[in-house]
């Protein structure tokens, strides 16, 4: 069982946890995740980590309330446990050597991004942040973001906050006024990582996305995260998650992400009225 | 006097028609009547051929006389001096090319049903012994187990009995390996295996889940940091293997370790699973192996109309053990045989909405005696499918070799051990499938075995 020593909710959907998880924080690193079950009927789902304390031994998940499993996550509270917690699978970011990249994120993706982002700060790289939000209420990080960063750039849908555009408006103007970056890394929904590769592309500049397909066991034993990439498969749990962008095949893993729609539907139906049930 | 019948007493079971629908176990075993008639069938052969048989060397006559006599528990103890987990083995062994196959009595009419006899003998004793196993005399000296299948599993229990301090670290969140992520429940209930390594946990033998070594812990980690002297790999052939054909990554197309996962483990099957998995109508299982035909009945109870088995070879090469065929075809699931799967194509939204085959036709012997399927000509034809489930093999997953300085491994990923299970590092000891492959359950219980004895007499000759 793991401990949830610290609950912050950073917004209306996305919540932070700090959970004791001693072996997971001993070797934890920026682009590495974790599977969690939240209780003996749970299912398995992965989260990045966020950040990590090795002297503490705990590990920071930030996750966004989207169906039925984080929505029961989100219920529990300090001092509750988390029925399985492990960890560090995937490979870690590839930074080493990086002297000035652009780093993206979009919504909650931006808390994947973030500790990506600190680490090549740490490393002396020259760091770029574009992050982009629906509108202004959903905006996360914002401060520890900055402070890692030469460069913040603030995105709103709606222009409710920051500038009014997507990520890759702030990214090509950046580009067109002469910055040269090393590597762009973008993190977020499919669609954004997508049209960031393409942009990229004309550019000619190495690009690199994390890929959140459906997991289950995150141990490369399944091959239910499986996706094309240069035209071979492969499994994002153990080859990723961080994958080069110019060869996703990323229309193939928006389908793929669907195949549970229904399901998912009537799960997150199911823990809300439970939770209903509970607070009456 | 010897039972003379020519054939076996049969084991009750659930009905076809009624078991297709559940998950509840199909073979309901012999009851004390039963079993001491079928017991009655045996020999006693002085030469005990089955002995010769069995991987593991069961003292089978003599269990089978005290089953005769009515001393099941006395049977129990003399089954548990040779194998670590009767009450699995005797589900799920192929006795027909084991033990069975070697009895005196299948020359003329059927074997004695040894099988279920010692399924028999050890539910007889879970249900009514309680006596604690007991604990050895602590040695002092710690030994690592990488992996909770049955390699892992008889290999820690083997240590614990002399007196070894073992831990057994597993990736998963059950302990158990194939038993409970694999074999379904209809097959195997997992109160079983529970049960066995109850019996592990009452010797001292301490399990770890959620423990990916190569990930948390290396294994050198393991021995430099944590002061195992000694480590077992016992990791399994979990990789599963992909028939690299078009459409393989449409939705609904399964690896049958991802659909086995989802079911047994993650019980997906239930009514209120949190974990979703499809519920297909017509389901094309491609291989002919146990994990095939599992994946086939699991396929039927999720409520599909049609299953079908595609296997490239004939009936006769069939790799499952003969009764899950039998069960298998009992319960409605057609058999496509020598056909082969060339594409699968795309439905509505990204969803399976067929299957391309060819059909093929076996050639000359080759080298191994085994006669290779090859493609008839013009033979394409489309199957109707909205569910594809990838049986074709597994083999040893990279994580352990990639994270172990000086492992050494075969090119297609299993762990090179000699016959002791010693590898090619000082000290760790591997066996099961990720030293052979994909095999059996009671061959990586006696590989577990082995390295026990292995790993008893390094420890010893270190000091
Ligand atoms: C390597 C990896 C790292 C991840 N890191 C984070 C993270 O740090 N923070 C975070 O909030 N989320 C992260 N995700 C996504 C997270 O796993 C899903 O949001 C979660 O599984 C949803 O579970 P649920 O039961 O609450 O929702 P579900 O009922 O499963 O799904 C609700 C909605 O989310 C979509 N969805 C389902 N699974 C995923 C998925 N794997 N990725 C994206 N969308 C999905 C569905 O299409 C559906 O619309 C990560 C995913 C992966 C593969
Ligand atoms: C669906 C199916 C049906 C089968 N039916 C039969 C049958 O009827 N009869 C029969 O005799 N055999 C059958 N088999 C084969 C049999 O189950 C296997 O041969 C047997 O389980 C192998 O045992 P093992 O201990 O070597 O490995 P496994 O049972 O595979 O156990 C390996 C364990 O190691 C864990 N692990 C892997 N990597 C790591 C790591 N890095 N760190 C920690 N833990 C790790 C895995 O999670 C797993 O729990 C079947 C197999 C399958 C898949
Ligand atoms: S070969 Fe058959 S009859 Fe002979 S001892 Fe073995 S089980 Fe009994
Ligand atoms: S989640 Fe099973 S192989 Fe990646």
């Amino acid at each position: 069982m793991y401990k949830i020593i610290r609950k912050k909710e950073l917004n209306p959907t996305v919540t932070l946890m700090e959970v004791e998880a001693p072996f997971v924080a001993r070797k934890a690193e920026p682009g590495q995740f974790i599977i969690l079950r939240v209780d003996e009927e749970g299912e398995r789902i992965p989260l990045t980590i966020a950040d990590y304390n090795r002297e503490k031994g705990t590990i920071t998940i930030i996750f966004q309330i989207v169906g039925g499993t984080t929505e029961r996550l989100n219920r529990l509270g300090e001092g509750d446990c988390i029925q399985d917690f492990v960890g560090p699978l995937g490979t870690a970011s590839h930074v080493e050597g990086l002297k000035k990249v652009a780093v993206i994120g979009g919504g909650v993706g931006c808390a994947i991004a973030y500790p990506v982002a600190k680490k090549l700060h740490e490393l002396g790289a020259v760091v770029h942040s574009i992050v982009g939000f629906r509108n202004r209420d959903l905006v996360i990080l914002e401060k520890e973001f900055r402070s890692v960063s030469d460069v913040y750039k603030m995105m709103t849908d709606d222009g409710s906050y920051g500038e009014k555009g997507l990520v890759t408006d702030a990214l090509k103007a950046l580009i067109e006024s002469g910055e040269q970056y090393d590597e762009v890394i973008a993190i977020g929904p499919v669609v954004m990582m997508k049209f960031v590769s393409l942009l990229t592309k004309q550019y000619d500049i190495k690009t690199v996305v994390s890929m959140n397909p459906i997991m289950i066991d995150g141990t490369g034993m399944c091959g239910g995260c499986r996706l094309t990439v240069g035209g071979k498969t492969k499994f994002a749990c153990v080859d990723g998650p961080d994958f080069d962008g110019h060869e996703v095949d990323f229309d193939e893993m928006m389908k793929r992400a669907t195949v549970y729609k229904e399901f998912e539907l009537h799960e997150r139906e199911k823990a809300c009225n439970l939770f209903s049930k509970e607070v009456k | 006097m010897p039972n003379m019948s020519l054939k076996k007493n049969e084991m009750p079971a659930q009905a076809p028609d009624v078991r297709n629908k559940n998950f509840k176990e199909v073979a309901l075993g012999y009851t004390a009547e039963t079993a001491v008639d079928e017991a009655k069938r045996c020999l006693n052969c002085k030469h005990k051929p089955c002995v010769g048989g069995c991987p593991v060397k069961i003292h089978i006559p003599d269990f089978i006389a005290k089953v005769a006599e009515g001393k099941f528990e006395e049977a129990y103890q003399i089954i548990q001096k040779s194998s670590s987990l009767p009450a699995v083995c005797g589900r799920v062994c192929p006795q027909e090319t084991q033990c069975e196959q070697k009895c005196v009595r299948g020359v003329k009419g059927e074997p004695v049903a040894i099988g279920r006899l010692e399924r028999f003998v050890a539910d007889w004793h879970n249900e009514h012994s309680c006596d604690l196993p007991v604990k050895a005399q602590p040695n002092g000296h710690k030994v690592a187990v990488v992996g909770s299948g049955p390699a892992g599993l008889t290999c820690a229990g083997d240590l614990a009995k002399r007196g070894y301090d073992v831990t057994v670290f597993e990736a998963l969140h059950l302990a158990g390996g194939v038993l409970v992520y694999g074999i379904p429940e209809f097959r195997l209930p997992k109160a079983i295996v529970q049960k066995e390594i109850d019996n592990l946990n009452a010797l001292g033998v301490k399990v770890e889940t959620n423990m990916v070594i190569g990930k948390v812990l290396s294994v050198d980690e393991l021995m430099d940091e944590f002061a195992f002297e000694a480590v077992f790999i016992g990791s399994g052939a979990g990789l599963p293997r992909f028939m690299n054909i078009p459409g393989e990554n449409l939705k609904d197309v399964y690896s049958a370790n991802e659909f086995l996962t989802r079911v047994n483990l993650m019980k997906a099957y239930k009514e209120d699973a949190r974990t979703p998995i499809a519920h297909a109508k017509k389901v094309a299982v491609v291989g002919g192996g146990n994990v095939a035909m599992d994946a086939a009945r699991c396929a039927k109870r999720l409520g599909a109309e049609e299953v079908t088995i595609v296997y490239r070879r004939s009936e006769a090469e069939l790799p499952a053990r003969r009764e899950e065929v039998e069960h298998a075809k009992e319960e409605g699931i057609s058999f496509k045989l020598l056909t082969n799967p060339v594409r699968i194509l795309e439905g509505e939204n990204g969803f399976v909405g067929g299957m391309e085959c060819v059909e093929m036709e076996l050639g000359e012997p080759d080298a191994s005696g085994r006669r290779s399927p090859v493609v008839k000509e013009n033979s394409e034809f489309t199957m109707d499918v909205d569910c594809v489930i990838m049986a074709i093999g597994t083999s040893p997953n990279p994580l352990i070799k990639s994270t172990t300085k000086g492992l050494e491994t075969q090119r297609w990923g299993g762990i090179i051990a000699d016959e002791n299970g010693q590898t090619s590092r000082e000290g760790v000891f591997a066996g099961g499938d990720a030293v052979t492959g994909a095999a059996t359950v009671i061959l990586a219980m006696g590989a577990g075995k082995t390295a026990a004895e292995a790993i008893d007499e390094y420890i010893k000759n270190k000091k």
